[in-house]
């Protein structure tokens, strides 16, 4: 079985979708969990919730917003095409933002509750021994939670592949430009050509599961090397 | 070069503050004494700048000020060696990877070899280990390395020795006694213990409740009656001695303490060296006469310095040997009984002297 252009089209635009959400997830996310994971109050449980949002808002209602968000006569539609020269919605830069805003949640909190468990003592050791904020970050911080990293890119991207709602509405469904494999999928499902819909839907259980299951695998086999500190081995 | 000014005044994590003027000694080891929350760890902290204790608070090591003027400077640009009660090594690297972690931070060309410090410190055959198969002694070795190498101005110990049994306990000490011999390097030893600082300090300050309330030579102090240490259970005399021979026939060694001659168990002492002897105040007792027929062996002439009772039965005495102090812990009956007065020429009956480690004070 052969997948047509089209079908390869939406692959592509997936992957690569899922690419750059992800990576523009880790250059946000990072900071922002963690700034949340050294703060207490009611500033950051509100930026929490915030990011908690996406998890449980109905996606269409992300999706409509940003619709009405990215519309040419908004301030910010406007400024958007006085940057770059085009217009955002049904682009493919739409897609982006708002898979960043749909992910986030899937960056930041395992992010988050990794850069918690380090402990404070350890960065205070750190500084005592002549480094700095970053390299105590750099030094101390990215090598005890780069596990996470890995966990938190992979959820980003599968969960990018695995969004519909919020695509639905902001991207339209233009092939090549806006139209991902869950928006193909409800295409041939409109049309009652089955037979396609299963080879994509199977395609996209058979990757989440792969994902998923490397993403478990390794958590077993190599938890977060931190130990308390008193611990007599 | 002058020593360690601080001025603080700020609250601690018990409720009291902080409040403390003093200028402790640029060299040799300060030990700081008191018990449990009397705000030993936060003026550490202060000191290395992990807690900023306000405005108007002063931490300058000569002419180099840390907090006081301007901006405060952080705790990675203070020259500061921390070594924390619990370790605190990083456990994503090998104990190699722990001391290279502070040595690729430091100064070029400043500070010891990392071999020296693996040697002085023992860490060779560790080297490649990670710390969690470590034990605490060792780990905590690693740590005292570990900020060696960051080539510090200062070196701070909080209770390094708090978490370890007595056979590591005696091998970290011997290793920091190691490091006063090895480097001029101004330590500041944190213990709730006054029989842990007695074998490596020289100078002492005792904290209560965030204050200061006895400051001075370590050797004074011990055998002063206005500070609580005399009033403790375990009140000893520190003396400084001269180790003179050996009698091997009866595994004994004569030490010389201003002209006199005081016997303690053991060889391993070498004759010539100084060093320093630990007198239990309640194994010093006293005599009018100098008795003939005493199994105890330490008879000395002393001098009554100053009487000082301490609840309704018992006095502590000190007592003048040349130009140094015993202390004697007896009953208050006896006192009256001797008719003992201060400026009384009387013999002290010594019944356990301790030598302890290789002494660095000057004979």
């Amino acid at each position: 079985m052969s997948l047509s252009s089209a079908e390869l089209d939406a692959i592509y635009l997936t992957a690569a979708l899922a690419t750059v959400t992800t990576a523009i997830l880790l250059l946000v996310g990072t900071p922002l969990a963690w700034w949340l994971s050294r703060r207490r109050g009611n500033g950051p449980a509100l930026v929490e919730a915030l990011v908690a949002l996406p998890l449980i808002l109905p996606p269409t209602v992300l999706g409509f917003y940003l619709l009405l968000m990215f519309a040419p006569d908004t301030a910010f539609g406007r400024a958007w095409e006085a940057l770059t020269g085009s217009r955002l919605a049904f682009s493919f830069s739409a897609l982006v933002i708002g898979s960043v805003i749909y992910s986030l949640p899937f960056v930041v909190q395992p992010l988050q509750s990794a850069f918690g468990r380090v402990p404070e003592s350890l960065l205070q050791t750190a500084a005592t021994l002549g480094a700095g904020p970053a390299d105590q970050f750099r030094s101390v911080v990215l090598p005890l939670t780069a596990r996470s990293f890995v966990t938190a890119a992979s959820l980003g991207f599968a969960h990018t592949v695995g969004e519909f709602g919020v695509v639905l509405m902001i991207g339209g469904n233009i092939p090549g430009e806006t139209q991902v494999l869950s928006i193909a999928l409800f295409d041939y499902v409109e049309s009652l050509r089955f037979a396609e819909a299963h080879r994509l839907a199977a395609g996209l259980v058979a990757f989440s599961l792969l994902v998923l299951f490397l993403l478990y695998r390794g958590e077993g086999r190599r938890a977060l090397r931190l130990q308390p500190a008193d611990e007599q081995p | 070069m002058s020593g360690l000014a601080i001025r603080l005044d700020c609250p601690g994590d018990r409720g009291f503050r902080l409040g403390l003027d003093c200028t402790l000694p640029g060299a040799g080891v300060t030990a700081i004494c008191g018990p449990s929350g009397s705000g030993k760890t936060t003026l550490l902290e202060c000191i290395a700048g992990l807690r900023d204790p306000g405005p108007g608070a002063l931490v300058r090591l000569g002419d180099t000020t840390w907090h006081g003027a301007g901006d405060p400077t952080p705790p990675w640009r203070r020259d500061i060696g921390y070594v924390f009660s619990d370790a605190r090594l990083f456990p994503h690297l090998s104990v190699r990877g722990n001391l290279d972690y502070a040595r690729k931070r430091r100064a070029p060309n400043a500070g010891a070899d990392t071999a020296d410090v693996v040697a002085w410190l023992e860490l060779d055959e560790l080297l490649e280990r990670r710390p969690e198969t470590l034990s605490a002694g060792q780990r905590q070795r690693v740590a005292i390395g570990r900020a060696l190498l960051r080539a510090p101005r200062l070196l701070l110990l909080d209770e390094p020795l708090a978490n370890l049994d007595a056979g590591a306990s005696t091998r970290c000490l011997r290793c920091l006694q190691r490091l006063t011999g090895e480097l001029a390097l101004p330590m500041i030893y944190v213990s709730h213990a006054i029989e842990e600082v007695t074998q490596l300090a020289d100078h002492l300050l005792l904290l209560e409740a965030g204050r200061a309330v006895a400051q001075g030579p370590l050797l004074e102090l011990c055998s002063r009656l206005d500070n609580r240490l005399s009033r403790e259970e375990g009140a000893a005399a520190i003396l400084h001695a001269t180790v003179a021979s050996h009698d091997a026939h009866y595994g004994l060694t004569a030490l010389d303490v201003e002209g006199h001659t005081l016997w303690v168990t053991g060889l391993d002492a070498t004759p010539g060296s100084g060093r320093r002897v630990r007198i239990p105040a309640r194994d010093v007792s006293l005599c009018r006469r100098a008795p003939d027929d005493s199994s105890i062996l330490n008879i000395l002439p002393v001098t009554i310095d100053a009487i000082e009772y301490t609840g309704a039965a018992r006095a502590t005495l000190r007592l003048a040997l040349g130009g140094q102090f015993l202390l004697a812990r007896i009953t208050r009956r006896s006192v009256e009984k001797l008719q003992l007065q201060p400026g009384d020429n009387v013999y002290t009956q010594i019944k356990s002297a301790a030598l302890l480690m290789e002494a660095t004070d000057p004979p």
